[in-house]
């Protein structure tokens, strides 16, 4: 396999031909932001937090979907993308309703804590306060639709690591959001599995454990790449 | 040195931020000699004084006197804080946006909920009108400090006055933590 040689934040590091910015800054011991990478499942470049810059590439790139290639100059933390991570973030917060101190996930989620990890104190747009409801059909797991923001991790982890095809994305923009087969309430899924694997993989408190209340949901989607490996590896014996 | 003078104000909000604030303990005796307390729900003024140094200010804003006030204060005031969640980004206050209008909750408790005097208050000089949407204070008036937190931790609330008093850093990390 061949060698893809590149420099990030002036470091130099080296990957394997195939591997994208993110998995060579990880080598390199550099943190990118991200928030709808997820290692087990593939990328799709959706929240657009990882944004780089690449001398001699006009526009920025997205580090989890974009390969490295040989001789590239990559930087991860200049004034412009921290700009944009911030107002990334800060439309995040805007597009739904995010009440943190009344939300499942508060303390432990991936929006919060990446708001605050990049110096975000308020947000600068105007809240959309859509109205969105909840799902709470299943009889053990809720969605809430007010905190998602379409990452697909569910979707892709419902898909390709479950194998049930049961969570999807339907419409587009503002109107964009995850539905349960073909847009019927989660609890008459036939194709549901009950696994539970998507509410491992979301990093907001959209989908949850029926029952759990502020500040209740923990979770972890480093598991979720534990059954990738061990399938790929043949670790379990059945 | 001349001592900062503080004033505290809530709009909509649980005053929770308010106990926190009391929660920083002798710290309060500590900024005797360099604070006065020149208005809040804790001290008896009644009127909002000229030449404030800095105003923390509790609560979203919610009806047309917030609004009012807000633009008092701003002018009076040096340095505006949002104090807490509902301050910063509307937080429970702002539940009742997604509902639509403002009578669309008011009926749900004053009448659906009511178990007697079933009706939604109205005397505009006694219960002011409430604006179409809960908002953050920073969609009224220029901010220039944000103390995010529900309630913001009687730890943070010292860490951004002793700040403002040059004798600290500026909140980062987890202390802009919402929620
Ligand atoms: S999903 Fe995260 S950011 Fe959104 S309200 Fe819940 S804790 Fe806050
Ligand atoms: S519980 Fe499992 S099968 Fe059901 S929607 Fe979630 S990931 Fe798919
Ligand atoms: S439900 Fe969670 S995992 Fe699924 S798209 Fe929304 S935020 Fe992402
Ligand atoms: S992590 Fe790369 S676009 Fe979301």
């Amino acid at each position: 396999m061949s060698v893809r040689t590149l420099t990030i934040d002036d470091q130099p590091v080296s990957v394997e031909e195939g591997a994208s910015v993110l998995d060579a800054a990880k080598a390199a011991g550099i943190t990118i932001p991200t928030l709808c990478h997820m290692d087990g499942v593939y990328d799709t470049g959706a929240c657009r937090l990882c944004l780089v810059e690449v001398e001699g590439i006009p526009k920025l790139l997205p580090a989890c979907s974009t390969i490295a290639a040989d001789g590239w100059v990559v930087r991860t933390q200049t004034e412009r993308l921290q700009k944009y991570r911030r107002m990334t973030l800060e439309l995040l917060f805007a597009e739904r309703n995010h009440v943190c101190s009344a939300c499942v996930a508060n303390g432990h989620c991936e929006l919060q804590t990446m708001a605050y990890s990049q110096g975000m104190d308020h947000v600068r747009y105007d809240y959309c306060y859509p109205k969105w409801g909840m799902d709470l059909s299943h009889p053990l797991f809720g969605m809430d639709h007010n905190r998602c923001i379409l990452c697909a991790r569910c979707v892709r982890t419902c898909w390709h690591i479950e194998g049930a095809g049961t969570k999807n994305l339907a419409g587009r923009g503002a109107g964009a959001h995850i539905i349960t087969d073909m847009n019927e309430d989660w609890g008459d899924s036939a194709t549901c599995t009950w696994c539970g694997k998507c509410v491992q993989s979301c990093p907001t408190g959209a989908l949850f454990q029926i029952g759990a209340t502020a500040g209740e949901m923990t979770r972890e989607p480093a598991r979720l790449a534990d059954i990738i490996t061990a399938r790929r590896k043949k670790e379990w014996n059945v | 040195m001349e001592r900062l003078k503080l004033a505290t104000i809530w709009f909509g909000g649980c005053s929770g931020c308010h106990m926190s604030f009391l929660d920083v303990d002798e710290f309060l005796v500590d900024l005797i000699d360099k604070i006065d307390i020149v208005y809040s729900p804790i001290v008896d003024t009644k009127e909002y004084p000229e030449e404030v140094d800095l105003c923390l200010i509790e609560g979203a804003v919610c009806h047309e006197e917030h609004v009012e006030m807000a633009h008092h204060i701003r002018q009076r005031t040096k340095l505006v804080c949002s104090f807490g969640d509902c301050a910063v980004t509307s937080n429970v206050c702002g539940m009742r946006n997604a509902l639509g209008k403002p009578e669309v909750p008011l009926e749900y408790a004053y009448v659906t909920l009511a178990d007697t005097n079933k009706g939604i208050p109205d005397d505009p000089v006694i219960v002011p009108n409430l604006l179409e949407q809960a908002i953050p204070l920073h969609q009224v008036i220029p901010v220039d400090h944000y103390l995010p937190g529900c309630p913001p931790p009687a730890e943070r609330i010292k860490a951004l006055i002793l700040h403002l008093l040059g004798l600290g850093d500026p909140l980062t990390g987890d202390q802009l933590k919402f929620g």
